[in-house]
């Protein structure tokens, strides 16, 4: 029997399974208020997903405010609550970019999962009227040779390149990081960059009554349902579909050529509105659109094409099923618009209607199923201020000082430790991941990884172009989260900065455990305060993001992994700073910035000593926008050869990673303690190369910008990496160390030479 | 002169093979897959990608579209046709070039910079090359394995019909490091390596793809 409802309304004390679906008893009796009855059981779907912590954001947004107070970017042309905020970057050109994370479906399901992460943010992208351009994903996995990141990280990694390069998007960067607390909760994000002129920004909203409800791509099934299986078992008590699989399939074809009808569609101007539907489906599309509007929408929802005939109403508006999206239109450019779906294959339909009645009514079978006002099911969910705690071990923690362990004491020992360390899996080469990525499509590439930042260029004639860079820190973050939060927005400003682009937004993919736990609730609180803090002060905005709740199994949550992407603009990509040492004759090596004793946290306690203790380096933002003004003006004078930042692993990483890249080796010479000199973390250094004549105009620069410089060695014909005083390390032996792990932990693929 | 690049459904290097037409000094035509008619153009590129989603076999349903029934008719009468990646594996469904392209044998999508020889500079598309020049090119594919029966193999050796192969490593253990490869009339070449990204130092490891392109306009000129 169909729950309508009028059925609702002459059963009302017919039992629901409201805990089932997650809502708590207030939530449910609120659902009741609103609509002064009891809800039918669709109704019940919809605000039992709308209403979750994923969609509604319901145990973060009192802090996520301080994003929407941060002051007035002239840069910014869309902000925070549409699909993904527009920033202007010149020349008529806007840049749209978000991150968000899968977590959870890709530890179930790696492959799909890690595939629908990729395909979702694309689509919140290209719904902004953008062309999506690139993709970077940051990921987070359990110990390295743990059986179970064996399964979880080659999954993923495929699935990523297996949807990301089918659609033809360049994937220039990201991260990929080991540590014990990801293992069962791996960290899966992905940032997608679209671009557009300013007149073609589209916004998710069905205005205009009259206009009609079109419903396009890849037809409804029963995947990505989940929970709201319960539902329709006990709607459809026999003969009903089975359980059904809670993760999304994926199918970047059907996506690929999505992708492509709507931006012609978009080019001929024939949609008022559109929303992609991701988490939530066709209720958040449905509410979200009507409710940004002219305030109603009736749907039909028998109209909506299926691939699984058997499913019930309520499993239809709680699909996730991928590759759809939803478009509002006028009723003359109907025609149009079904022609262009039908040049690209794509099935579309006509499912409803907008109205000006203030409600989303929505009929099956000829009943009514639902009748809500949308703005109570897409908006005016719970807002809870969830109790904090500073967590009980943090005292222990903070004075568990990395000062007490053992160090290096002879060079042998410290030539030995550099080699340990850039083999560790943190620090070691990711090419066995990053070369299943394709970086080359849509031929704008100007940098990827392994450099600093991506940087693409955007306008083939003037060389117009972005940088965009994704970090996070969460052994920094759990030591001390207001500043672990802005050593991440202060490392991927650093790394855009590094190309020589300027900064411009800031995107971010909170990754926590439980809000129920009023420790993981502070640690939470106190990353968002950090942040918009640094924002505040470094003048940037946060152009929006994604909270992920529940990375915990047990008790124990993740490290607090705040994930920062900084979009930066560079009016010329020639003059992009790569980070590859030898390329121009007598280069020298300087240092920007100063090294302290900084240990806490560091990847050499980690990785040597199994430490995490003591306290994250100090972040100074002043400083780091000092050092960016440095960094942008070297390179509009082109006086840089190369650039690297520092960061995890700190100088001796960077010569590393800098002296292989181009292939030669280098000579430095290192004042103070050289341990603390080759592996401290401190913020706000970056290394720099430069032809020897340039030197005093970069220490002008310097000089301007109170930003202390260091001359610290210069490359040398020899293939050797030298430490004056210390250790020779040959570039051949680095490079084995450097490039042996993955291969080693994940499998070498065969050869036939 | 007019060279036509194709898409099909699922096509992802057509806009840059565009691009390196155009940088090599030729003009790029766009064809539908849809479309029987080649508008005019001298010579045409099947551009890389996963038509129609690689669905039952790389390229075997794009070989079915309608502009590769004037293609087939065409190439047989001598337009230089140049089939990169997909439109190599498109190439190879069609009989317009045999063997197969199956999964690279480690089964990893694989995106490098690659080391190739060019064998056999006397194709349409790869004149402007020195008899065995080295160049560097992308290659970024997840079923680029070539594979052929020995004694076709054995043949397309002995007719010079390799026309560029891997060199300092295989990338995905294709028979007798074999790249790329052409007809017995040299104008229908298929490379697996993709040389449309590697026309400009800013994007590319090297620009030394430019020769493939700028081959079939010399070609065309005398």
């Amino acid at each position: 029997m169909i729950d309508s409802v009028e059925r609702a309304e002459g059963t009302p004390e017919q039992p629901q399974p409201y805990h089932e679906l997650g809502l708590k008893p207030e939530e449910y009796q609120r659902i009741r208020d609103i609509l002064g009855r009891r809800p039918t059981s669709s109704e019940l779907a919809m605000y039992s997903v709308m209403w979750s912590e994923h969609c509604s954001y319901k145990s973060s947004k009192v802090h996520l405010r301080q994003f929407s107070e941060l002051p007035h970017s002239d840069a910014l042309l869309v902000g925070m609550g549409e699909n993904a905020g527009v920033v202007d970057i010149g020349s008529g050109y806007a840049v749209t970019f978000k991150i968000e994370s899968h977590n959870h479906p890709s530890y179930v399901e790696p492959y799909q999962g890690a595939a629908t992460g990729i395909g979702g943010i694309v689509r919140d992208i290209l719904t902004m009227g953008a062309r999506p351009v690139a993709v970077m994903d940051p990921l987070r996995f359990g110990p390295a040779d743990a059986p179970d990141t064996q399964r979880v990280l080659p999954g993923v990694v495929a699935g990523i390149g297996g949807y990301g390069n089918c659609l033809g998007l360049p994937n220039i960067g990201g991260e990929v990081v080991f540590d014990d607390g990801y293992l069962g909760n791996p960290l899966v994000n992905a940032l997608c960059v679209g671009v557009m002129r300013h007149q073609d920004i589209r916004l998710a909203k069905a205005s205009g009554p009259g206009n009609l409800v079109v419903l396009f791509g890849a037809r409804t099934g029963g995947d990505g349902i989940g929970g709201v299986s319960v539902l329709a078992s006990e709607t459809f008590a026999a003969g009903g579909p089975a359980r059904r699989p809670s993760v999304q399939v994926g199918d970047p074809f059907t996506e690929k050529v999505l992708i492509e009808c709507c931006l012609e569609i978009f080019a001929a101007d024939l949609v008022v509105g559109i929303q992609d539907l991701g988490g939530a489906g066709l209720s958040c599309a449905t509410t979200e659109l009507s409710s940004a509007g002219s305030g109603g929408m009736h749907v039909v929802l028998d109209r909506v094409p299926l691939r699984d005939q058997t499913l019930a109403p309520e499993e239809i508006l709680m699909s996730e099923s991928q590759e759809r999206m939803c478009a509002v239109v006028r009723p003359s450019d109907v025609d149009g618009f079904m022609e262009i779906c039908a040049r690209w294959d794509v099935t579309a339909t006509v499912i409803g209607e907008v109205n000006d009645s203030g409600r989303l009514t929505i009929d099956w079978r000829a009943e009514r199923i639902v009748d809500v006002a949308p703005r109570t099911v897409a908006h005016d969910g719970p807002v809870y201020q969830r109790p904090r705690a500073r967590p009980s071990d943090l005292d222990n923690l903070l004075a568990d000082d990395p000062g007490r362990l053992p160090r290096p004491s002879t060079p042998e020992e410290l030539r030995s430790l550099l080699l340990r360390m850039i083999a560790s899996p943190n620090l070691c080469d990711k090419t066995w991941v990053t070369e299943q990525y394709d970086r080359y499509v849509q031929g704008n590439t100007v940098l990827a990884q392994p450099e600093d930042a991506g940087v693409l260029r955007i306008d083939e004639h003037t060389g117009l172009g972005v940088a965009v860079a994704t970090d996070g820190n969460g052994r920094f973050t759990r030591l001390d989260p207001y500043a672990g939060a802005q050593l991440a927005l202060a490392e991927a400003y650093r790394n855009v900065a590094t190309t020589g682009a300027r900064p411009l937004a800031v995107t971010n993919c909170l990754n926590f455990g439980s809000p129920e736990d009023p420790a993981v609730m502070w640690q939470f609180a106190e990353a968002v305060r950090g942040l918009a803090d640094g924002c505040r002060t470094l003048g940037l905005p946060v152009t929006g993001g994604n909270v992920s709740f529940y990375n915990q199994t047990g008790a124990a949550a993740i490290n607090p992994t705040p994930v920062i992407g900084v979009l930066g603009v560079i009016a010329d990509v020639g003059r992009r700073t790569p980070m590859a040492l030898g390329s121009v004759p007598d280069e020298v090596v300087l240092l920007l910035g100063e090294t302290r004793p900084d240990f806490g946290g560091s990847e050499w306690a980690w990785s040597e000593h199994h430490h995490l203790g003591g306290r994250p380096p100090t972040v100074d933002l002043e400083r780091e926008r000092a050092l960016a003004g440095i960094l942008i003006a070297a390179s509009e004078q082109g006086l840089l050869s190369a650039a690297h930042d520092l960061s995890d692993g700190g100088l001796a990483q960077v010569l590393v990673e800098c002296c292989l890249r181009g292939d030669v080796g280098a000579h430095v010479e290192l004042t103070g303690d050289p341990f603390e000199a080759l592996f401290a973390e401190s913020a706000g250094r970056v290394l720099v190369a430069l032809p020897r004549e340039r030197v005093p105009r970069l220490a002008d620069i310097c000089r301007a910008h109170a930003v202390p410089v260091t001359q610290i060695g210069a490359v040398q014909f020899d293939p050797v990496l030298t430490v004056a005083g210390q250790f020779d390390v040959p570039l051949a032996e680095l490079r084995a160390a450097f490039t042996g792990t993955l291969p080693a932990l994940f499998g070498t693929p065969q050869h036939r030479e | 002169m007019k060279i036509g690049v194709v898409t099909f459904p699922g096509s992802l290097d057509d806009r840059d093979a565009q691009r390196a037409v155009r940088l090599a000094g030729g003009e790029p035509v766009a064809l539908w897959h849809g479309d029987e008619d080649l508008r005019g153009v001298e010579a045409v590129i099947l551009p890389g990608g996963f038509s129609y989603g690689d669905y039952l076999r790389c390229g075997a349903i794009a070989r079915f579209a309608p502009v590769m029934q004037s293609i087939i008719d065409r190439a047989g009468q001598g337009l230089p046709v140049l089939g990169i990646c997909n439109g190599f594996q498109i190439l190879c469904e069609s009989h317009l070039l045999p063997g197969a392209l199956t999964r690279n044998v480690h089964l990893h999508f694989r995106n490098r910079d690659q080391l190739l020889r060019v064998e056999n500079a006397s194709t349409e598309w790869t004149g402007a090359f020195e008899p065995d020049a080295e160049i560097v090119v992308p290659v970024k594919n997840g079923e680029g394995c070539f594979v052929a029966a020995p004694g076709e193999l054995d043949r397309l050796e002995g007719e010079g019909r390799v026309v560029v192969r891997y060199a300092g490593g295989n990338p995905n253990g294709s028979v007798r490091d074999i790249a790329g490869i052409c007809n017995e009339r040299g104008n229908v070449v298929g490379l697996m390596p993709h040389p449309e990204h590697a026309v400009e130092t800013l994007t590319g490891p090297s620009t030394d793809g430019l020769g493939f392109f700028t081959s079939v306009l010399t070609a065309a000129v005398s």
